[in-house]
């Protein structure tokens, strides 16, 4: 397998406060990589650093080949890699529809475009139904299917999720992981954060789990859900 | 509760149908201030009347608003960006038309179609030349302050463009000595610009009902950008951007450009502006710009209704009309009839300050809203509704 992002002992940080540091982890083709930790344990600004948002004081970042740490925003986005952000900030005042064709905002093919909003909308059937219903009187499950969507939208070869379990009941945390897995049958590539560590082991092949800013482990999804010091510490230990 | 959506199919009728409103309204301005008043006909009392609440040259001045308030309107209204020193745009443009159309350069001569005979001295192009030059060069310059200023946040951004609202036009009134060039004839002002050659004729400073037509057609053609922008790629992009910046970069809208485009449009606006306006008053006079105009212009924005370019019209009309003619005509009313000595003009600001804190406080979207901001602005009382219905059940 090739190595489709690979992030080389990257640090950021906040003004004085160093977030993330000496972070290394790799994506391969295909793959979902879930990224698990307590809160604040530096993921999201590992995302944000990823996606374009933040810029790594060390290190660095490569996609397909190519250095995209300190890039911005948008040049990451038509690279291939798209977000589901961390509290879904989808765009409230908007249709769903409104919202899932700014997901399209960089591509031109509107053959394309047509067929990727048919796509999602297999995925989740549910958005279809309120396909022109403002984005904020949405529910919380129905918002983070948005956020999703609008992410596919892009047609990303590897689509970043962070947390998207949050705040959701446990059905719809189920419904939300079983679309994650569908996704990458399709063909995308899936780096997934997670503070729901159970539920993301559960879907992913491999996992870094980090602590205040570090990788402290990382190994196949399958043997670290055996592992007891996560087991303890993620998995409320049984 | 879902929010009617204009469909696509419904873009080119709508279009049409504003175009068609638009001209009718605009022939029945030029009917009434080209024919009627001249008509020597018209009862006295009507003709007085007209030339007491709304002579032609308040018309005139309310489109000249209108051209700008719409510029201004992509900016705040579109890409929800605060600007408070708009007026550097409208004075840029108007030295613009003071520069390209006078004899102030006396020491030139270059003439280009312009409107006057060709032994006259200083630069003299054609107005609409000008017009696009003013507009460009506004443009230039709305980049220029946008790129180091567009980093900023909400309110730090208003104050950089406070600065720059007061920083231009002090250039301009101290311009007589720059540098060691007269580049604004300082206090003075440049007077007395080239007439507008329309072909068969040329529009000097007294041909209302004709400049009427002109700026009619100049607030049309911004109308029409606005609309036009709107409804494309750039127009979703400051949405996108005015909902929620961070979101709007994950979509892959690049921020920077696409926020100094929006500088750029509704400075471009400006130039159109300060060059009719030069025209309409004949001249460019340093003092006329300052910092009232801004606020000025921004409540036009605010109180017409921020990002429905109809609403923003309503509001510039409005207050222009309050602002030149509509307060001192009633007050001269009030004080013939009662007898008083009341100096209402002097009151402009009061009642402005009064009526945007009415408006806040009762009708925050504008006089005709956006129907998307009207969501937002009412969505506290929304939730509740839903929240209580949620409970009945």
């Amino acid at each position: 397998m090739t190595a489709m992002l690979e992030v080389k002992n990257i640090e950021v940080a906040y003004g004085k406060i160093v977030a993330v540091k000496d972070v290394s982890l790799t994506v391969n083709q295909g793959e979902i990589v879930t990224l698990i930790g307590s809160n604040g344990a530096g993921k999201s600004t590992t995302l944000r650093t990823i996606s374009g948002l933040l810029k790594p004081r060390k290190g660095e970042i490569t996609f397909k080949g190519e250095r995209i740490d300190g890039k911005p925003g948008h040049t990451i986005v038509s690279a291939g890699i798209c977000q589901s952000p961390e509290g879904r900030r989808i765009f409230p005042r908007m249709s769903a529809r409104e919202n899932l064709e700014l997901g399209a905002f960089l591509r031109n093919d509107k053959a394309g475009v047509a067929a990727d909003m048919e796509r999602v909308l297999d995925l989740f059937p549910h958005l279809r139904e309120r396909i022109e219903q403002r984005a904020g009187t949405m529910s919380g499950g129905e918002q983070q299917m948005l956020a999703v969507s609008r992410a596919l939208m892009g047609a990303p070869s590897l689509l970043l999720l962070d947390e998207p379990s949050m705040g959701l009941a446990p059905i719809l945390v189920e419904a939300i992981f079983d679309t994650i897995v569908k996704i990458r049958e399709q063909g995308t590539t899936i780096l997934l954060i997670e503070q729901n560590a159970m539920v993301a082991l559960e879907v992913a092949d491999r996992a870094y789990v980090m602590e205040s800013g570090e990788v402290k482990m990382s190994g196949k999804a399958s043997d670290l859900k055996k592992d007891e010091a996560i087991t303890k510490a993620y998995l409320g230990g049984h | 509760m879902s929010t009617a959506l204009v469909k696509p199919q419904n873009v080119t009728r709508s279009n049409r149908k504003w175009i068609i409103g638009y001209s009718i309204a605009g022939a029945f301005l030029y009917f009434v201030y080209q024919f009627l008043l001249n008509w020597e006909g018209l009862p006295l009392g009507i003709y007085d009347a007209i030339n007491r609440w709304m002579p032609p040259a308040a018309v005139n001045e309310s489109l000249v608003y209108v051209i700008m308030a719409l510029g201004l309107n992509i900016v705040v209204g579109y890409a929800g960006l605060l600007d408070l020193g708009y007026v550097a745009f409208w004075a840029i443009g108007g030295y613009c038309a003071g520069w390209f159309m006078s004899e102030f350069f006396y020491f030139l001569k270059i003439h280009f179609f312009g409107a006057v005979p060709a032994e006259a001295p200083g630069i003299h192009i054609n107005f609409w030349l000008v017009l696009i030059i003013g507009g460009f060069v506004c443009a230039f310059f709305g980049a220029l302050i946008g790129a180091p200023t567009l980093r900023l946040k909400s309110d730090y951004l208003a104050l950089v463009t406070l600065g720059f609202g007061e920083i231009i036009p002090q250039i301009f009134f101290n311009g007589e000595n720059f540098f060691g060039f007269n580049i604004s004839n300082g206090t003075k002002g440049i007077v007395q610009v080239d007439p507008i050659p329309v072909g068969f004729k040329d529009l000097g400073p007294f041909d209302f009902g004709w400049k009427l037509l002109i700026f009619l057609f100049l607030a049309a053609v911004m109308v029409f950008i606005s609309l036009r922008l709107r409804r494309g790629r750039l127009g979703r992009a400051w949405l996108a951007i005015r909902e929620d910046e961070l979101a709007a970069s994950m979509m892959g809208v690049p921020l920077m450009r696409t926020k100094l485009l929006s500088y750029a449009v509704g400075a471009f606006a400006g130039g159109l502006g300060g060059v009719a306006f030069a025209t309409h008053v004949n001249g460019v006079y340093a003092e006329r710009f300052n910092f009232a105009i801004s606020i000025f212009l921004l409540a036009m924005v605010v109180l017409g209704g921020m990002g429905n370019v109809w609403g923003v019209i309503l509001g510039a009309f409005v207050l222009s009309w309050v602002n030149g003619n509509g307060l001192s005509a009633f007050g001269a009313l009030y004080n013939e009839r009662f007898g008083t000595e009341i100096d209402f003009a002097s009151f402009t600001f009061l009642l402005f300050g009064l009526v945007l804190i009415l408006m806040m406080l009762f009708r925050r979207e504008g006089l005709l809203p956006e129907s998307r901001l009207k969501l937002v602005l009412h969505e506290g009382d929304i939730d509740e509704r839903e929240a209580s219905g949620k409970k009945a059940r």
